[in-house]
């Protein structure tokens, strides 16, 4: 058990038995189903609330999600477990410009950090849109069958793909050093 | 105005999340390249996992659901916002390399760059609460199926779609052994996956 808490890397497999096993504690024990995005919505509503709370109250979507619920505790153990894992493992790395980006863009960490907030706001537009994202939908959604989740995860993959091969080309596979 | 769901359920949530952060992060998924990586296939990481969390998560789900009423949380399907959302989703994650679960535990990870993703992830949910209303209106009830199963539409067994798709995983999972792009050097992929869980 010493040796598999300290290996860096665990099987696929290992891993999505683990997050299948843990939906089991979320619908089973917590009467909900595991997902993220909702709470930067939360974040977002509860900031404004402080600053502008009149506002708040007269947009619907901030109204109903000024509350910290389990949701929000579950995204900061996720920050604290991957940390965890990554002490556990002395597998933390800082790393600013990935590899693969910088053969294709340059090791300009400004383009990077300007890509990735764009690429952010994408993120969670999209996946409020869809009403999920690749847990709310991809996992917990999945599991179900539902079809919203099917349809978005189809629709994910299929755009990602095409951004990733128009963003690093067939080229880029060969610089994906994991 | 800030309300707090009982204290057993934030402890619940938290523990949960413990859980899924160290999963993410041993699996390698907040790694920008290995996300990346899937999309260009060049690495399975991303669909290995997540194709083993739905089957196995789908048969637990599932008979506690038919044995003890556990409750279902299904989506409405409003499929322009599933198809159009998962578009706009999609785009995002390769750009930025992460989706919001995974930019978290990317932070966490050592990754500076995520943390300008999850800063423009707050923006895009704070522009998307301005518009919601439009988007309800407009597109979210344009088209819309009710919160519906694939065994429901097509008329099967869910149990038939558990076993389909646990049939369907395998035989990717064999398809793909070894079609991790070479010179790679991260274990738990491709064939030196089960090897991993023998020694």
């Amino acid at each position: 058990m010493g040796t598999l808490l300290t290996r860096p890397r665990w099987s696929p497999f290992l891993v999505g038995a683990c997050i299948g096993m843990l939906s089991w504690i979320t619908f089973g024990l917590m009467g909900k189903a595991l997902g993220t995005s909702t709470t930067f919505v939360t974040v977002v509503a509860s900031l404004q609330s402080f600053v502008v709370p009149e506002h708040v109250k007269a947009t619907p979507y901030l109204a109903k999600h000024t509350k910290i619920d389990w949701q929000f505790m579950l995204v900061i153990g996720i920050f604290i477990g991957a940390m965890l894992s990554a002490l556990l493992a002395r597998s933390y790395k800082v790393e600013r410009v990935p590899d693969l980006w910088a053969w294709r863009f340059g090791s300009s960490k400004t383009k990077r950090y300007l890509a990735a907030f764009l690429g952010g706001i994408l993120v969670l537009f999209g996946a409020r849109l869809a009403d999920g994202c690749t847990s709310g939908h991809g996992i917990s959604g999945g599991l179900q069958f539902a079809v919203s989740s099917w349809v978005f995860f189809v629709s994910f993959f299929l755009t990602g793909m095409v951004t990733a091969f128009i963003l690093f080309g067939k080229e880029g596979r060969k610089h994906v050093n994991v | 105005m800030l309300t707090f769901d009982p204290w057993n359920m934030l402890l619940l949530g938290l523990v949960t999340g413990l859980a899924f952060g160290f999963l993410l992060q041993r699996g390698g998924v907040t790694k920008y390249q290995v996300i990346v990586g899937q999309f260009l296939l060049a690495n399975h990481t991303v669909l290995r996992t997540m194709l083993t969390a739905i089957v196995v998560g789908s048969v637990g789900v599932l008979a506690m659901h038919q044995l003890w009423g556990v409750k279902l949380h299904l989506k409405e399907a409003t499929l322009w916002g599933n198809i159009l959302g998962g578009g706009i989703f999609g785009v995002g994650m390769v750009v930025l390399g992460y989706c919001p679960g995974t930019g978290i535990g990317a932070i966490a990870d050592g990754s500076r760059h995520a943390i300008w993703g999850v800063l423009g992830m707050l923006v895009g949910a704070a522009g998307y609460a301005e518009m919601e209303t439009w988007i309800r209106e407009n597109i979210l009830s344009a088209w819309t199926l009710g919160k519906v199963t694939i065994a429901e539409e097509v008329h099967v067994s869910p149990w038939f779609l558990v076993f389909g798709l646990a049939v369907v995983a395998w035989l990717l999972f064999w398809w793909l052994q070894g079609k991790d792009v070479p010179g790679m050097t991260a274990p738990g992929n491709g064939r030196n996956a089960t090897s991993m869980l023998d020694d």
